[in-house]
């Protein structure tokens, strides 16, 4: 097996290792360590990382849990995503979790918030409201507001004062994961065939599961790899996903994309993990600042961001363009109000742009995918057989 | 309504102000007005009337167009346009319904908008809807007022500051900037002392269900009786004198013995009653209302009619301290409180109002009351002991509303119900 494959599988078993065994292997080595639990889409995980903390992502159960307790929690007309996070609360896969936040993206994950504080689940559960003011004086206060409401709550678990310099050493090592996953997709945009959709899904996700270190490790490893001429280049379309930065798809479903002609040269399925635009100063001395003033300026484009002054249909245009996609695939998870109405929206800018594009629909543990392999096969063959360069 | 049942004065005054309304709004061009769409939690009508300026409020459109069985075509009109079955109706409705030439109930045009003021408060999906409406109206400035939820259940002095100064910011300047007047705070002071009346006769009229019979139906009617302060009349004197007439009125039944009024008349017998959690289905409104009247069920409190603003805990605008009590009044409203902080007020209304049991209409539409009722429910249940039902449907998309199953739903719980009575006994 190569070793690209062998980093790719581990990373695939840490990606669904839904009792998060290495987070509490690196629980367990050190006292005062705590385990903070975060859900999509972003959550500034630098600011645990710098307290003796470890953030681990909570995407669900996927198609890997089945539910039980969880549908009777939630209405038939309510998304996937929180019936599988309340399901595994309630059967203890988050047993050595010390706190689980809840950022702003949508009413569901802002209740599940709110479940968990009744269910006394975990020892802190907060919803953490992202500004939608975007200046630094009223909407990055605020947001330091919020930091600063996480940090107590886990001084009072473990007793650890934020430093300065712990924080910039944090904020360093996450610049560092987000450079080498941007390298990771830049590769993939010219050369995709080197790394598949599903591999390069393993790898990222990854790193929500385990400390930023050895997530680094990981990326170098594979951009060593990557960066060699390896593979075969397929007769494929390039397509941008978008749609699915909270309720993941199945890794499936992903592949049923892959194998019916496309190339995913860009994604939002780890958005939070690249959600800051470049680099967050860690040279300040105050790096809460610093990040606030990152997530002010330099955040993506999303649906649960108020996108007026800097419009996102634009915006994924614009990275469709830079990726040198053929086209744009709506992938968002049913009943998923900020991504289901953005896509009219969307769709429209597509129109004028005369981009072209499919939507569709899915559920995180959905099983039959011969529909959207038929319908993203035809939109395949109809770019690569029909378009012109004209 | 039915046609033999008379008309109280309070239900004529309240035509004359909402007639009075669309009529200016069907002549804001003529008389220059100017025109804010925004909506009903955390509405700033106060500070939009401070500048003479008239409000559009998008859902409630939605609902008269749900109530006036137009809203299945600009529901589909809307999912033409690319919106998807799976979101929420009141944007689809609305937008349908701009696309078909924004025809309000009275049959007039509605203006475009001159300022489009997000209010973002308890509902994520509010933020959704204005990036559509300002594709739909572009080059339409937009401020927006992002209203910290209470997920601690609590509004610490640094929410409200992050309101105040939203406010300063952008919401006054923009509206400066329209309506070519000065932010006077005079006027608005004026203006909030009449909203506080008015929230003081809100709470008497809501408090008189704790009387057997109840004299008013605090969810079917209850929804007729927050109008005028969901549409704009907070912080007028017609409000106040609207909502002292109705208290008259509700007195007067109290005194009478007597019970709610229904579209048939006076409700004869008093056989349950409930607390509802949820909002009411538009299309089938009538027919909704008519299950529960007909069972002599009547409802003695519901989340739905706090919407608007909460007033029961004792908040009023205050004219001392005028964009702090602003802010507060947005991060008071029932959809930006907490779970548990819905669930203690539920119960407290439970208690306070002697219910025989407490029902959800779960809303396909709305996520930010659904998602967690099924939780709330079993709380309440366990903590109280009372009987609880549970029912589905939707705001405006008359394809949700399944008459049967809604009838078979409640009939078993009022079975309950009654047995419930019987082993008490």
């Amino acid at each position: 097996m190569s070793k690209l494959k062998e980093l790719a599988n581990k990373c695939e078993k840490l990606s669904f290792d839904l009792n998060f065994k290495a987070a509490r292997k690196w629980k367990m080595e050190k006292e005062g360590r705590v385990i903070v639990g975060y859900m999509p889409i972003y959550f500034p995980r630098e600011i645990i990382h710098a307290v003796e903390g470890l953030p681990v992502g909570i995407l669900g159960g996927g198609d890997r849990k089945q539910i039980i307790v969880g549908d009777a929690y939630y209405q038939s007309y309510i998304c996937h995503i929180p019936r599988g996070i309340i399901e595994m609360a309630l059967s203890g896969h988050f047993a050595d979790f010390d706190g689980f936040v809840f950022p702003s993206i949508c009413d569901v994950i802002r209740n599940l918030s709110g479940m968990f504080q009744m269910s006394n689940i975990g020892k802190f559960a907060k919803y953490m409201d992202f500004p939608q003011d975007f200046s630094s004086e009223i909407g990055g206060k605020f947001y330091i507001q919020e930091m600063n409401s996480v940090l107590s709550k886990i001084k009072k678990i473990n007793g650890v004062e934020l430093t300065s310099t712990n924080l910039n050493n944090s904020i360093g090592l996450y610049n560092k994961n987000r450079r080498l996953i941007e390298d990771i997709y830049d590769i993939r945009q010219h050369s995709p065939w080197r790394l598949s959709a599903v591999d390069t899904y393993h790898i990222i996700r990854a790193g929500m599961v385990i400390p930023v270190e050895d997530h680094n490790i990981i990326l170098e490893e594979v951009l060593e790899e990557i960066r060699q001429d390896i593979g075969e280049p397929m007769d494929k379309i390039k397509v941008v996903i978008t749609g699915a930065f909270c309720e993941q798809p199945p890794v499936s479903l992903i592949r049923t994309i892959e194998m019916a002609g496309c190339y995913i040269v860009d994604d939002d399925l780890m958005l939070g993990s690249r959600w800051i635009q470049g680099d967050i100063d860690n040279t300040s001395d105050n790096p809460v600042r610093a990040i606030s003033e990152a997530y002010i300026n330099k955040s993506t484009f999303s649906s649960s961001v108020y996108d007026v002054g800097n419009p996102k249909s634009e915006r994924l245009i614009s990275l469709s363009k830079k990726r040198k996609a053929d086209g744009i695939i709506f992938a968002a998870p049913s009943f998923c109000d900020p991504a289901l109405l953005d896509n009219p929206i969307y769709n429209k800018a597509c129109d004028d742009q005369k981009i072209r594009y499919i939507n569709f629909q899915y559920h995180e543990n959905i099983g039959q995918f011969k529909v959207i392999k038929e319908q993203v096969g035809a939109f395949s063959d109809s770019i690569k057989l029909w378009e012109t360069d004209a | 309504m039915s046609e033999n049942v008379k008309k109280e004065k309070s239900m004529i005054l309240q035509k004359e102000m909402i007639g009075g309304l669309f009529k200016d709004l069907g002549n804001a061009k003529e008389s220059g007005k100017k025109v804010v769409y925004t909506f009903v939690p955390g509405n700033l009508s106060e500070l939009i009337r401070s500048f003479d300026m008239l409000m559009v409020y998008p859902e409630i459109n939605a609902l008269q167009s749900g109530m006036r069985k137009k809203s299945d075509e600009y529901i589909k009109e809307a999912e033409k346009w690319g919106h998807s079955e799976d979101v929420c109706t009141y944007v689809k409705c609305d937008i349908g319904m701009m696309l078909n030439g924004n025809i309000g109930p009275t049959g007039e045009k509605i203006p475009d908008p001159d300022l489009l003021l997000l209010s973002y408060t308890g509902c994520f999906t509010f933020l959704k809807w204005f990036e559509n409406l300002e594709k739909l109206y572009p080059g339409v400035p937009v401020a927006l007022l992002h209203t910290p939820y209470q997920e601690n259940g609590e509004i610490t002095p640094e929410m409200t500051d992050y309101m105040v100064k939203q406010l300063k910011n952008d919401v006054i300047p923009k509206m400066e900037q329209i309506s070519g007047q000065k932010f006077n705070p005079e006027k608005l002071k004026t203006i909030l002392q009449h909203s506080a009346d008015t929230e003081d006769m809100i709470v008497k009229i809501f408090d008189t269900t704790k009387n057997k019979p109840s004299p008013i139906d605090a969810y079917f009617a209850g929804v007729y009786y927050i109008g005028p302060i969901n549409i704009g009349f907070r912080g007028t004197a017609e409000a106040t004198g609207y909502y002292k007439e109705l208290y008259s009125e509700i007195q007067e039944r109290v005194k009478l013995g007597l019970g709610p009024v229904t579209p048939e008349g006076e409700m004869k017998e008093e056989k349950f009653r409930l607390v509802v959690e949820g909002p009411p289905n538009w299309t089938s409104f009538r027919e909704f209302w008519k299950l529960f009247y007909d069972m002599g069920a009547v409802i003695v409190s519901s989340s739905y009619t706090r919407v608007g603003g909460v007033y029961k805990n004792g908040f009023r605008h205050d004219p001392n301290r005028l964009l702090e009590s602003l802010s507060e009044y947005c991060m008071g409203c029932y959809t930006n409180m907490n779970l548990k902080q819905r669930v203690d007020m539920l119960a407290q209304e439970i208690v306070d109002y002697k219910a025989d049991g407490f029902l959800v209409n779960s809303i396909k539409s709305c996520n930010s009351f659904s998602a967690g009722q099924l939780l709330m429910m079993r709380t309440l249940e366990d903590r109280l002991g009372i009987p609880v039902g549970f029912i589905e449907s939707d705001l405006v998309d008359p394809r949700y509303f399944s008459y049967s199953n809604i009838k078979n739903r409640l009939e078993s719980f009022f079975q309950m119900l009654d047995q419930r009575k019987l082993i008490s006994v």
